[in-house]
C-alpha cells in the first residue's frame, strides 16, 4: 500500500552538487512554510565522494517537529550516481520521483514504490537552447511538477520566484513559465495528487526560516562586535561570511560610508585568536568563528586569555573530528575540549544554543558575558544548527538594552583617585576592574602577563599571590553561574523518577522523543542545559531523580563527564544516551534508547526488590 | 644587572621635553637582564626616542612575545599599557589591538627566536597586512631565555660558546620585510645609539609597518669569537648605508650639506628625516635596489645597517579596511546596534 499522509512526510532530494538545485530545493521548503506547514530541513553533503552528490531533506511536519525524523517517503532522485542507494533508502510503500528522459532498467526500481517519472531533460532540451538555462529551468520545472503531485499551492511558489528575482522581470517571467510547464505536464500525465499531500495550515505562525550561522553572525552584530578574525573552516565559514554581509548592510557610516567594523581573514587560527585577544584587551568586542581543528590550534592562547582575563568570543560550529574527519557531519564532541581548553588549570564559559533563534540571542549575549566576566566565552553551535535553515521564533531586540562593558575604570575614575589593581577583587565576586590602554597619563596602566604577578599586576613569582589569584578565578567562575542562560525544565505532569538532560541541537528531537515516550507511558522530566558553568538547579534536578539520561551527540558522553567533574552528580546517577554517527540524532533513536534503558532499569529495580 | 632601588631624588635642572616630562617619566621597572645585554640598550634607545618625540607615554601600547627581548617592555615606559603575550604571537595580538584603537602608537618588541622561528608566520602576515606599528626584533642569533640555542637568524658556520657550528642557512628578517611589503625597513645595532635613536623616532612617525632588525648581542651566550652577533664582530663588519638625523616638524633644518650628499625624507606627520648618504647612489625609496644592495653586501660578509627602505606614501591596514575615523573601541550602542526596527526588516525577509 502506498503511504498516505497529509502534512507529515519526508522528502529527500538527491542532487549533483553545482547543478543549481540548492535554491530550487530551498524554494520547495519555503513554499511549504508559506502554506503554513512547518518543515525541518537539512543539507547532507559528504566531502569524500567524487562527483560531490548532495542531499536536501525536507521533513514536512504539521505537528511542528523540527528534528530529523529518519527515513524518506518521497525520493526526488536526480543523481544517477547515488540512485541505487537512494532507491533502497525509501520507506516501504514510498514514492520515487525521477527524470524519465532516459530509460532506466526495471531492475533498478522497487515493486513496493510508486514511481513518478517526468521527462524533465527532454522537455528542457525542447524548450531551451542554452545549456546553463536548461539546467536551471529544469530545477524549476521539477518544482512545478512536485507542486502538482503534492497538491501544493502553485501561486505561492510563483510569489516566491517573483520575490527572489525582484526587479528582474524577464527572469521572473522565464521562471514562472518553467514552473507552469512542469506543473502542467504533471497534471496532464500523472495521477495528481499522490498519497502525500501538503494542506494549508496555520502551524508556522510568525516564525522565520534561517541558518544558525547567519543567525549567530547577526547576534554578533547586535552584540556590538567590531572585530572579527577568522580562518576558513567548514562548518564555521558561513558565520564569518554572514558577519561580513550583515556588517556591509548595517554597519556602514551613514555619511562617510566607512566601516564601523574590521574583519580580518587571518593566516591561521592561532592568529585569529591572537587578533581577538589583542582587540579584546584594547576594548573592542571581538570574536572568531571556527570548529574543532581551529579550537585545537588556539589552545595556548586560550589559556593566556583565561589567566590574563581578556574578553573573547568564540563561535565553535562543531563537527566530527579530527582535522580530516567528518568535516561535513554534525557532532557535539568539543564540549570538554572547550570547557577545559589550554594548559594549566583553566575553565571556560560555554553557551549551548538550541537553534538559530538562540544562536542569535546567545551570540549577542556572549559579548556582554565576555566583558562582564573578562574571559573567553564559547558559543557552542554545531553543523546541524549552523549550516541548516531552521524554523525559529523571530529575532527579538529591546531597544532600551545597552552593551554591558563590565568593570572598566575610566579616566574620571582614575583621576578621582580610586584605587586600581588590575587583579584586585574589590567586590568579592572575583571580577576585577580593568582599564583600556591610553586612558590616563599616570594612572591605571598595567603590564599584562599570565600569572606571575600580584593583584596590582606587579611581577612576582611567589606562590602566595599565585594561589590567591587562582582562588579568585574560581570565585569568578562561581559568579558566572548566575550570568549564563539558566536551564529550562519540561516537567512531566505528576512528577517522574527519570530525568533527561540534553543541550544544543538535541533539543528538537528530544522534544519529540519526550512526547513519544510519554505517550508510551514513560514519564520523564526533561532539562535543557544552556550554559556552563552549571548553575545550582542542574545539581538539584539530578538529585531529584533516580536516574538521569544524558542525551548527547558524541561517543564519550562529554557533558556527562563535565557534570561529574564539576560535582553535580556521581556517575551511577547519569545514564549516557549517545548518538555520534555524524547524522543529527532523531526522536526515534532517542525514544527507543530511553524506552529500553528505562525498562531494564525498572526490571533491575524489581529484581532487587525481590531478592 | 642592577638590583639597586632607583633614587627618588630629582635634580631641579633636569632636562624636560615639550610635555614637561623628564627622562624618568619614560622609564619602566628596573631591568633584570644580564649586565651588558644588548637588549637594555634598545630599551634605553626607545626611551630616548619617545622622550625626544615628546610622546605621552600612555598613548603607546607595548607588546611582546616571549624571550629575554620580549621581557624588555617592562623596563621602559611604565605609564604605558604592556602585553607580554605568547611565544611568537605578538604580531597577531598587536594587530588586534591596533584594530581596536587606531589612535595609539603600537610598539612590538620581539626576539629573533620569537619572530624568525616560532613566530615567522605571524611576523610575515602582520607586515603584509600593513599594520601601523614599530616592530623591533632584538636579534642576537640565539634563544637567550632558554640558554643559548641557535635561532633561525644565526649565520651558517657561526659557533656556539661550546663550539658547535650552525649547519643551517640564516633567515635575514630585513630581506624578508622588504619582500613582504614593509613600508619602513631598517637595521641597526644596539651598540650604536646614534643610529638607533633616530631610526626609532622615524619608525614611530612612519605610518604603516616599520620594521627594525636590531642586532643585540647576548653577552651570556653569543658574544664569543666564532659568533657573528657579537659586539666585536658587528663593529668590524658594520656597513652603514646612511646616517640619520630625525628632524621634528617644528625644528628648522640648519646644517648645510653638499648637494647629493643628503636626502630629505618626509614622514607621515610632516616631520622629516635627514639622511646623510654614505653608500653612494643609495636611494632609500627603491625597494628593488635595496634588496640587491643587501644581497651584495651579505655575500661580502658585511652587515648593512641604517634606513634601508622607506615608502613615500604608505597606507596602513585601517586604510585597506576602510574603518571609520573614530577608534572602534570608542563606538557606542548608537553606532553599533542596528536596533529593533532593522531586525524586524530582517525577520520579514526570512519568512
Ligand atoms: C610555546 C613555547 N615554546 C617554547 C618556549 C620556550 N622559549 C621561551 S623564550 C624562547 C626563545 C626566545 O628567543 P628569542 O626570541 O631570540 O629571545 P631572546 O631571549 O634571545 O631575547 C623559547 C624557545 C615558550 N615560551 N613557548
Ligand atoms: S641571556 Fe643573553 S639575551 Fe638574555 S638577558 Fe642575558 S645577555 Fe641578554
Ligand atoms: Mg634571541
Amino acid at each position: 500500500m502506498p503511504i498516505e499522509s497529509v502534512n507529515d512526510f519526508v522528502v529527500r532530494f538527491a542532487n549533483v552538487n553545482g547543478s543549481g538545485s540548492a535554491s530550487a530545493n530551498l524554494m520547495f521548503a519555503r513554499a511549504v512554510i508559506r502554506m503554513g506547514v512547518p518543515v525541518a530541513t537539512r543539507n547532507i553533503f559528504p566531502s569524500n565522494i567524487q562527483g560531490l552528490p548532495t542531499w536536501f531533506e525536507v521533513r514536512v511536519s504539521g505537528e511542528g517537529w523540527l528534528g530529523a525524523r529518519g527515513g524518506t517517503d518521497l525520493m526526488v532522485a536526480m543523481n544517477p550516481q547515488t540512485w541505487d542507494k537512494d532507491v533502497a533508502s525509501i520507506e516501504h510503500g514510498g514514492y520515487l520521483f525521477y527524470d524519465c528522459s532516459r530509460p532506466i532498467p526495471a531492475s533498478k526500481f522497487r515493486e513496493d514504490l510508486t514511481v513518478i517519472g517526468v521527462p524533465l531533460t527532454e522537455i528542457c532540451n525542447r524548450e531551451y537552447a542554452e545549456p546553463r538555462q536548461r539546467q536551471l529551468m529544469k530545477n524549476i520545472m521539477c518544482l512545478g511538477a512536485l507542486a502538482a503531485v503534492l497538491d501544493m499551492d502553485a501561486d505561492i511558489v510563483k510569489t516566491l520566484l517573483s520575490e527572489q528575482f525582484k526587479g528582474k522581470d524577464r527572469l521572473i517571467e522565464a521562471n514562472h513559465r518553467a514552473l507552469a510547464i512542469g506543473r502542467d505536464w504533471a497534471l496532464a500525465n500523472l495521477t495528481c495528487p499522490i498519497g502525500l499531500r501538503v494542506n494549508k495550515s496555520d502551524g508556522v505562525g510568525d516564525r522565520i526560516y534561517v541558518e544558525g550561522n547567519a543567525a549567530a553572525s547577526l547576534g554578533a552584530v547586535f552584540g556590538g562586535a567590531t572585530v572579527c578574525a577568522w580562518y576558513p573552516l567548514t562548518p564555521s565559514t558561513s558565520l564569518a561570511e554572514g558577519f561580513t554581509s550583515y556588517c556591509k548592510r548595517l554597519r556602514g557610516d551613514a555619511t562617510t560610508g566607512k566601516n564601523k567594523y574590521a574583519i580580518v581573514q587571518c593566516e591561521d587560527e592561532l592568529a585569529s585568536i591572537g587578533v581577538v585577544i589583542g582587540a579584546g584587551w584594547n576594548g573592542s568586542r571581538a570574536f572568531t568563528a571556527t570548529s574543532g581543528p581551529g579550537i585545537s590550534l588556539m589552545q595556548e592562547f586560550l589559556g593566556l586569555a583565561y589567566f590574563a582575563e581578556i574578553p573573547a568570543v568564540l563561535f565553535n560550529v562543531q563537527r566530527g573530528g579530527p582535522s580530516t574527519g567528518m568535516p561535513t557531519r554534525t557532532q557535539q564532541s568539543d564540549v570538554l575540549a572547550c570547557a577545559y581548553a589550554s594548559h594549566g588549570d583553566t575553565k571556560h564559559i560555554l553557551l549551548f544554543p538550541r537553534d538559530p533563534g538562540e544562536a542569535f540571542e546567545f551570540g549577542a549575549l556572549s559579548f556582554d558575558l565576555a566583558d562582564r566576566l573578562q574571559t573567553p566565552v564559547f558559543v557552542m553551535l554545531d553543523l546541524e544548527i549552523g549550516m541548516n535553515s531552521h524554523l525559529t521564533a523571530p529575532f527579538k531586540w529591546d531597544d532600551s538594552r545597552r552593551m554591558d562593558r563590565g568593570k572598566v575604570m575610566t579616566y574620571a575614575d582614575l583621576e578621582s583617585g580610586r584605587d586600581f589593581g588590575r587583579y584586585l577583587d574589590v567586590d568579592g565576586d572575583g571580577v576585577p576592574f580593568r582599564t583600556y590602554p591610553g586612558t590616563h597619563p599616570t594612572r591605571g596602566s598595567f603590564f599584562t602577563r599570565g600569572t606571575t604577578r600580584d593583584a596590582y599586576a606587579r611581577y612576582t613569582e611567589e606562590g602566595g599571590p599565585y594561589v590567591e589569584n587562582m582562588q579568585r578565578l574560581l570565585r569568578k567562575f562561581e559568579t558566572a553561574k548566575a550570568h549564563v542562560p539558566a536551564p529550562l525544565v519540561d516537567a512531566a505532569p505528576g512528577g517522574a523518577r527519570f530525568g533527561v538532560i540534553h543541550y544544543g541541537s538535541t533539543a528538537a528531537p528530544m522534544e519529540e522523543a519526550t512526547q513519544i515516550l510519554r505517550n508510551q507511558g514513560v514519564k520523564l522530566d526533561v532539562m535543557r542545559v544552556r550554559g556552563f558553568p552549571f548553575a545550582k538547579p542542574v545539581e538539584d534536578f539530578i538529585s531529584a531523580h533516580d536516574k538521569v539520561f544524558v542525551v548527547e551527540q558524541n561517543r564519550d558522553a562529554q557533558l556527562r563527564t563535565l557534570l561529574m567533574a564539576e560535582n553535580c552528580a556521581s556517575g551511577d546517577k547519569l545514564v549516557p544516551v549517545l548518538h555520534y554517527d555524524g547524522s543529527p540524532v532523531t526522536a526515534r533513536f532517542i525514544a527507543r534508547a530511553i524506552a529500553e534503558l528505562a525498562e531494564s532499569i525498572d526490571a533491575r529495580a524489581k529484581e532487587g526488590a525481590l531478592s | 644587572m642592577t638590583y639597586l632601588p632607583k633614587p627618588k631624588f630629582r635634580h631641579p635642572a633636569i632636562e624636560k621635553n615639550e610635555l614637561g616630562l623628564t627622562h624618568r617619566d619614560y622609564e619602566g621597572a628596573i631591568s633584570t637582564l644580564c649586565a651588558g645585554c644588548g637588549h637594555d640598550s634598545i630599551s634605553s634607545a626607545i626611551m630616548h626616542a619617545c622622550f625626544e618625540l615628546d610622546l605621552p607615554p600612555h598613548r603607546i601600547a607595548k607588546l611582546s612575545g616571549i624571550g629575554c627581548s620580549s621581557k624588555t617592555p617592562t623596563y621602559f615606559l611604565g605609564n604605558a599599557h604592556g602585553f607580554n603575550s605568547v611565544h611568537g604571537r605578538m604580531p597577531s595580538v598587536l594587530t588586534g589591538a591596533n584594530l581596536a584603537n587606531k589612535d595609539l602608537i603600537y610598539l612590538g618588541v620581539s626576539g629573533d627566536g620569537d619572530s624568525a622561528s616560532i613566530g615567522f608566520g605571524q611576523f610575515a602576515h602582520a607586515i603584509r597586512r600593513g599594520v601601523n606599528m614599530v616592530y623591533i626584533v632584538a636579534n642576537n642569533g640565539v634563544y637567550g631565555l632558554t640558554k643559548g640555542q641557535f635561532s633561525a637568524t644565526a649565520d651558517k658556520g657561526a659557533t656556539l660558546k661550546k663550539g658547535a657550528a650552525n649547519p643551517d642557512d640564516p633567515i635575514d628578517l630585513v630581506m624578508m620585510a622588504l619582500h613582504l611589503g614593509a613600508s619602513f625597513v631598517a637595521r641597526s645595532f644596539s651598540g650604536d645609539k646614534g643610529q638607533l635613536v633616530p631610526l626609532i623616532k622615524a619608525a614611530v612617525e612612519h605610518k604603516g609597518p616599520a620594521f627594525i632588525d636590531c642586532i643585540s648581542p647576548c653577552v651570556a651566550f653569543n658574544n664569543h669569537d666564532g659568533s657573528t652577533k657579537s659586539f666585536d664582530y658587528v663593529r668590524a663588519h658594520n656597513e652603514a648605508v646612511n646616517a640619520l638625523d630625525f628632524i621634528s616638524e617644528r625644528a628648522p633644518i640648519t646644517t648645510d650639506y653638499a648637494p647629493g650628499e643628503m636626502q630629505l625624507v618626509k614622514l607621515h606627520d610632516g616631520s622629516t628625516i635627514r639622511l646623510r648618504k654614505i653608500g653612494a647612489d643609495y636611494d632609500v625609496h627603491d625597494r628593488v635596489a635595496a634588496i640587491n644592495y643587501l644581497m651584495k653586501h651579505d655575500v661580502a660578509g658585511e652587515i648593512v645597517t641604517g634606513l634601508v627602505y622607506v615608502e613615500e606614501d604608505p597606507g596602513d591596514m585601517h586604510d585597506r579596511l576602510q574603518t571609520v575615523d573614530t577608534p572602534l573601541n570608542q563606538l557606542g550602542d548608537a553606532d553599533l546596534i542596528p536596533g529593533a526596527a532593522a531586525l524586524a526588516k530582517i525577520n520579514a525577509s526570512l519568512r
